[in-house]
């Protein structure tokens, strides 16, 4: 019966090529413009650590008080070098690291090629297994490497393979700074997107790569100055990097794993006391006012989803139930002008679930046509994104099978949802007054 | 033209007119806001600067190996006496940053030296007394910095310059009486700061929605700043040498030295490339905007079309037995015409209403102000209009449909 109804549906999607040709356009449209926009969302407000996010938590410490929270309340969203460092001490998480964004220049050892910049983070030696950060050779270095400052140096596979002509180089020496660091750890192509561990510095999203990653320690001694924002709240009283450190400016970021809920108590009545004992000696003039997201909550508080993407989504979603409410009223005249074949059709004893089967079936094969010129649409559409949105937002968009699948699917069952209406009059048509009226 | 036989012939076609109906209202609310964020993204990019964009390109120069202050400042006083000598270059300034770079810096700024509370915000330019020209500024009162002004300054280093020159605009909020030559301001800090100018107009070095109340407030101190990360060169060119400029500045700053980093892609930026990276998200929105909405429009007019064909082609016996009982093809083309504008009013009123529903869910879910209702109004407008013009054709066969129908039997 079902290839029967399928030659019925050709046979009258043949017979009016206009009106069959905007349904499937109409659904074309709809469907590409809602996935396009969707491949972007999906990509921006993707989990970048999904096996861990839950677990990964940022804390948040009031260290300006009343006078320096936003609107909202809300304490800095980066911390002074004082309690990061203290932080890092007092080790209450099983793994935590502080990180400041760095931007060195490597000098290579061939006097006549011109130097290079690379951006990277100064991290303690817990931010690896913290992150699961994969390596392609080596590893990160040890507590001890933390503690003794040592000139210690993890670079990415994009500088090993400009550096080094991508062979093991664990144990070799990069110039960074103009000091000699041994390469103990090469990455393998991590590029998580977002930069979850720093979104304040990155913004989020990024087209560049983390190249370089130091002892945190080791960076602060040879004096390799933050390259991300810093805020104050007042002028530092000394001067230069060192008094950027004695200051209470912000500029580093924060990040600690807690295992389960027992350690998340325990780590926020940690901050608490920290800030309360703060509070006691008159370092602070305020109440404790904490904070401790995990990772999900956090990336939604600093808004890393662009606001943009939101809307473009949302405006494309309005334009797909615009698309569908004009192919409900085509298929609506459609199936109507064949009232008299209807008639005949349950005259001869067609019941009405047949006539529904039928029709929907000729809806889903619209459906299935838009969806498939969607799908080329989608294609051209997330092709030339970049065109449209940031760059760097714009490169992480991408087709893979399941976009593919949605967009299918999307159509085929948006066009049967507009087709519904138009087959339940259809299935009501009464077959005498079609007979009589021939 | 009497509309209750329109009225009685639609409420036997609920569904179809309920359809178009709900399509005109989606495709206006929809659109008024789609051509609200375009109007704002629009006027948000054709924000001036207040420099000679057409003739300055910016050098993003890094230092590979110099970290010490005197080294840097040699180096920096070198680089400038190479860069002002070349023949494609008017003029040339060490700066922290310029317009449109995106993030930037600013101070809180106070009228007295106690004030717990600030005043305004401007955001922060250093240069030595080369900027003003460099920049392409407007000097309109007082005096531009001497070069016995002109000091160092290492990264972090607070030290605040006795003298500065203002915008029009921070000025202004500063004095709204219109003195403040010759006035202090405070700069977070105790130390006051003379102002010894003011300059026409110059923007601000970020364009988030948040600093849009401090807009053109931006005030010059006369420093190069020593970092050991590095500085950016201000280069203005004569008039048409741009490019010329632009490939001479680099070879001449390597030939100057070449333990620097200048990166061959993004190093060396013309205003108008700095221009298009600022507005970027602005001008995609706007494009991608006014795509869906031609698109919406588009789609609308031509389910119009299709279902109005149907209901001629329904009518085909009606039309003909009132054609043939006197009816003029006026009267027909008519009829349909003013059937499209009751559905049509239908739907505006739904989609005016709806338009400001979306609007308010995006002023509370995400950066939007209120849509003006002059939106609204056009919209209605735009669409009732365009129904008419898509009802036009398969109206226009109706009124052609022969008396001689009536008489048929299908």
């Amino acid at each position: 019966m079902f290839t029967y109804y399928l030659e019925l549906a050709l046979r009258s999607l043949k017979r009016s090529p206009g009106l069959t040709a905007l349904m499937v356009l109409t659904i074309a449209f709809g469907v590409a413009a809602s996935m396009t926009t969707y491949s972007v969302f999906r990509a921006v407000s993707g989990d970048p650590i999904p096996w861990k996010s839950s677990k990964l938590f940022v804390p948040q410490i009031d260290m300006w008080g009343p006078n320096g929270r936003g609107s909202d309340g809300e304490p800095p969203d980066a911390m002074d070098y004082n309690d990061a460092v203290t932080l890092m001490r007092d080790h209450r998480a099983r793994l935590q690291s502080a990180m400041y964004q760095i931007s060195p220049s490597i000098v290579p050892a061939d006097a006549s090629k011109h130097p290079i910049n690379v951006s990277g983070h100064a991290v303690y030696s817990e931010f690896f297994p913290m992150l699961d950060v994969p390596f392609l050779y080596g590893s990160g270095w040890s507590t001890d490497d933390d503690t003794q400052r040592a000139a210690v140096v993890v670079i990415s596979s994009k500088l090993n393979q400009k550096l080094f002509g991508g062979s093991n180089s664990v144990g070799k020496t990069v110039n960074v700074e103009g000091k000699d660091y041994r390469v103990v750890g090469v990455l393998n192509d991590w590029n998580p997107q977002p930069r979850f561990f720093d979104v304040v510095n990155s913004g989020g999203f990024s087209t560049g790569v983390e190249d370089v990653f130091l002892p945190f320690q080791r960076a602060i001694s040879v004096g390799i100055p933050n390259d991300g924002n810093t805020n104050c709240n007042a002028v530092p009283t000394e001067s230069g990097f060192v008094g950027l450190q004695h200051s209470a400016c912000v500029w580093i970021a924060y990040m600690a794993e807690l295992d389960d809920a027992a350690a998340v108590i325990a780590y926020k009545q940690y901050l608490d006391g920290y800030a309360h004992d703060a509070q006691q000696s008159g370092r602070f003039g305020w109440a404790p006012n904490n904070r401790l997201r995990d990772l999900p909550a956090w990336l939604d508080n600093q808004h890393v989803v662009p606001s943009d993407t939101k809307v473009s989504l949302l405006v494309a979603l309005g334009l797909l139930l615009a698309c569908l409410v004009n192919t409900a009223g085509l298929l609506l005249a459609k199936f109507l002008r064949r009232s008299s074949e209807i008639g005949v059709r349950r005259a001869l004893g067609a019941p009405r679930m047949a006539i529904y089967a039928q029709f929907l079936v000729e809806a889903g094969m619209i459906g299935l046509a838009g969806g498939v010129l969607g799908l080329l649409l989608t294609g051209v559409g997330v092709a030339s994104v970049g065109w449209v949105l940031p760059k760097d937002i714009a490169a992480l968009a991408r087709v893979d099978i399941s976009l593919l699948l949605i967009t299918l699917l999307v159509a085929v069952i948006a066009t049967t949802l507009a087709g519904l209406y138009p087959t339940f009059r259809a299935s009501r048509v009464q077959p005498a007054w079609q007979l009589k009226s021939n | 033209m009497h509309i209750k036989p329109i009225l009685a012939a639609l409420r036997r076609h609920k569904a179809g007119t309920v359809l178009i109906a709900l399509q005109i209202a989606l495709t206006l609310a929809i659109v008024c806001n789609a051509l609200f964020i375009i109007h704002q993204r629009l006027a948000h990019l054709s924000e001036p600067t207040g420099v000679d964009e057409a003739n300055l390109f910016v050098i993003e120069n890094q230092w590979a190996g110099q970290t010490s202050n005197p080294q840097i400042d040699a180096q920096i006083r070198a680089d400038l006496v190479a860069l002002r000598q070349l023949p494609g270059v008017r003029d040339a300034s060490p700066s922290n940053a310029y317009p449109l770079e995106g993030s930037g810096w600013d101070d809180f700024i106070t009228l007295t030296p106690d004030q717990t509370e600030k005043t305004t915000d401007a955001a922060v330019y250093l240069g030595d007394e080369h900027l003003i020209d460099t920049l392409g500024l407007q000097l309109v009162a007082g005096r531009n910095f001497r070069a016995d002004e002109v000091n160092s300054v290492g990264l972090h280093q607070y030290s605040v310059s006795p003298v500065v020159i203002v915008t029009r605009a921070l000025a202004e909020r500063l004095y709204p009486d219109g003195s403040a030559l010759g006035k202090p301001l405070y700069a977070m800090t105790s130390t006051p700061s003379t102002i010894i100018g003011v300059v026409d107009r110059l923007q601000r070095q970020g364009i988030d929605a948040w600093s849009d109340s401090y807009a053109y407030q931006s005030m010059l101190w006369p420093q190069r700043l020593d970092m050991p990360r590095g500085i950016i060169y201000i280069v203005r060119a004569k008039p048409g040498q741009l490019a010329a400029a632009m490939r001479e500045a680099p070879a001449a700053l390597y030939t100057q030295n070449r333990m620097r980093i200048i990166d061959p892609k993004n190093g060396v930026l013309s205003f108008a490339q700095v221009r298009e990276r600022a507005y970027d998200s602005d001008r995609g929105m706007a494009i991608l905007m006014g795509i869906i909405s031609v698109v919406l429009l588009a789609i609308t007019a031509a389910g119009i079309v299709g279902l109005t064909s149907f209901w001629v082609g329904q009518r085909r016996r009606q039309i003909g037995i009132r054609r043939a009982l006197g009816a003029t093809r006026n009267d027909i083309l008519n009829y349909f015409l003013t059937e499209n504008l009751l559905i049509g009013a239908m739907g505006v009123l739904i989609g005016a209403v709806l338009a400001l529903v979306i609007n308010l869910w995006m002023i509370a879910h995400v950066e939007m102000s209120r849509l003006p209702l002059a939106y609204v109004l056009a919209g209605v407008v735009m669409l009732l209009l365009l129904g008419q013009g898509a009802v036009l054709a398969p109206a226009l066969r109706a009124s052609h449909v022969s008396p001689v129908e009536a008489t048929r039997s299908v």
